[in-house]
């Protein structure tokens, strides 16, 4: 009796052993996720500092960090950032909306499909931004022609991930909604939107990632405002501190919109483990 | 219990594909009665479940008809328990359960009564909330039953529901839709491979052989109901229904081999 009591108690004290052994280990795997982007940062700063790298080029981060409370405070920054997200936010839903819709159809419709895939083929593979000269002889040096340009750019991504999305939708919840008499609004709404969700949200976070990269060329082509026209400028007038205050810019707005959408994603999808 | 309910009249069903066909059916010819509980039963690739997909307007027959007798206005004909995975991730239980009510825009008081009776009834009420993902596999074949019982169909089309689960689950199950269908006596076509599933279920059993698949030979199981594993398993009379089907699907699976040899 008491020898398997005592068998019990050091069976528990190796278990718990191993698992503070484990909790360890994911405490140094988050430090090191969080360590790598400032190492690389440290580093920079002394490299900069110490004139291995030139700090013409690149100035040693805190500078930059400096240089952006001062842009900040002068309201330049707020209207430039403002004005490209405002185009960001436009472009993006011109390009997703669209791209959802005509997604779902080619993926329920075969003649649609049929009829539209050579067509997004052909498209496809064409930079939005090398039409960028005749977006704007067409709408105009405005901040539709740079909608427009992202709507491109994000429009097929989101759309071969939606086809794909319901095309790979198992066939048994085909058959179901067919034997329980689900029409074809239904069929549309409970079966192929919810079932390409998943495929179609991935494309999404795509769509947003070439949105930014979008907006920044689209704004250094022909613009006098926004996050892309900044770099630009600041680049050609040798300010490169605000250069790369831009350029961080873009790098967060990057990563907030990635959090975002990935809430999002936990929302809308919540049968998703 | 006399009147007919289903009638098969010379039913069969080639899958043509690139020169070659098969005939998955040939020539079934059935007449199941209101209210009947019946089996199919047959080795594996024997054209089961393209029957019962041909009466769940699932496939096209190539020749021949069937006739379900319709009832009520308005009431479905029929609905079709599937093999697992056949509940839809993306919706609740409760959302599984009622879909068939839904999609024929049920009045809201139907939908809630009936959603509400077979959640119970299947001991799902306090997971109605969860997702497909969050539950077991045993529960899940409960959510497609429930989901058939709620829609009320003329007839229930049953496509071995039980075939994925494991040995506990599958008599628990069996005997909680036996349960649920002493309620109601709605017709019933069950497919299963196996001989103990369809001893305990069926009021009548259709043997069938493959490929072509056709049925070789109806046998009545008078057993009263209600019935249990364990009555069914003791009852001696069962016992040699079970090799007398079992020496019958031997043969037949042998006949085949040889025709293939």
């Amino acid at each position: 009796m008491k020898e398997s009591s005592n068998h019990i108690t050091r069976s528990e004290s190796i278990e718990r052993q191993l698992w503070r052994r484990k909790v360890r280990r994911t405490r140094a795997f988050q430090t090191l996720t969080i360590a790598s982007p400032i190492l690389l940062l440290v580093v920079w700063e002394i490299l900069s500092r110490t004139a291995m790298i030139d700090p013409r080029f690149f100035p040693p981060p805190t500078t930059i960090i400096v240089e952006f409370f001062h842009l900040a405070a002068t309201g330049q920054l707020f209207h430039h950032v403002g004005i490209s997200l405002y185009r960001i936010l436009g472009g993006f839903l011109m390009g997703v909306i669209p791209a959802i819709i005509i997604g779902l159809l080619m993926g329920m419709y075969l003649p649609v499909r049929y009829t539209l895939q050579p067509l997004v083929m052909a498209l496809m593979p064409i930079p939005t931004l090398a039409l960028m000269p005749i977006i704007i002889i067409v709408f105009g040096i405005n901040d539709l022609s740079k909608m427009i340009t992202i709507a491109g750019s994000v429009f097929f991504p989101v759309l071969i991930n939606t086809v794909a999305g319901v095309t790979n939708i198992d066939h048994i919840y085909v058959d179901i909604a067919k034997n329980y008499g689900a029409k074809s609004k239904d069929y549309f709404f409970k079966i192929a939107l919810p079932g390409a969700l998943p495929m179609m949200m991935e494309g999404i976070q795509m769509g947003q990632a070439i949105a930014l990269l979008t907006i920044v060329a689209a704004e250094m082509i022909g613009a006098n405002s926004g996050i892309g026209y900044l770099i630009w400028t600041k680049y050609k007038t040798f300010v490169l501190k605000d250069m790369y205050v831009g350029l961080v810019l873009i790098s967060f707005f990057g990563y907030l919109f990635s959090l975002l959408l990935r809430a999002l994603q936990r929302k809308l999808i919540p049968w998703q483990k | 219990m006399t009147e007919s309910k289903i009638k098969v009249d010379h039913l069969t069903k080639v899958f043509f594909k690139k020169n070659s066909s098969v005939t998955a059916i040939r020539d079934i010819c059935l007449d199941i009665k209101e209210g009947e509980f019946v089996c199919l039963l047959g080795p594996s690739g024997c054209g089961k479940t393209t029957l019962l997909r041909i009466l769940a307007e699932l496939e096209t027959p190539s020749t021949g008809s069937y006739h379900i007798t319709p009832g009520k206005a308005g009431k479905p004909l029929q609905s079709m328990i599937f093999q697992e995975q056949g509940v839809i991730p993306w919706m609740t239980v409760q959302n599984n359960v009622s879909f068939g009510l839904r999609m024929r825009h049920a009045s809201k008081k139907e939908l809630n009564e009936r959603t509400e009776y077979y959640l119970n009834k299947v001991g799902l009420w306090e997971f109605r909330h969860l997702y497909p993902s969050e539950i077991s596999g045993g529960m899940k074949q409960r959510v497609s039953i429930a989901r058939a019982f709620a829609n009320d169909p003329e007839i229930l089309l049953m496509d071995e529901p039980f075939a994925a689960l494991d040995e506990q689950n599958k008599f628990i199950l069996q005997e909680e839709l036996l349960n649920i269908w002493e309620e109601t006596h709605k017709t019933v076509v069950f497919i299963t491979h196996s001989i103990d599933e369809a001893l305990l279920l069926s009021d009548r059993i259709f043997l069938m052989s493959a490929q072509p698949g056709t049925i070789l030979r109806e046998k009545k199981i008078d057993l009263p109901r209600p019935r249990s594993i364990e009555l069914v398993r003791s009852n001696p009379q069962m016992g040699k229904e079970f090799v007398d089907i079992w020496q019958h699907l031997q043969e037949t699976v042998q006949q085949h081999r040889d025709k293939a040899l």
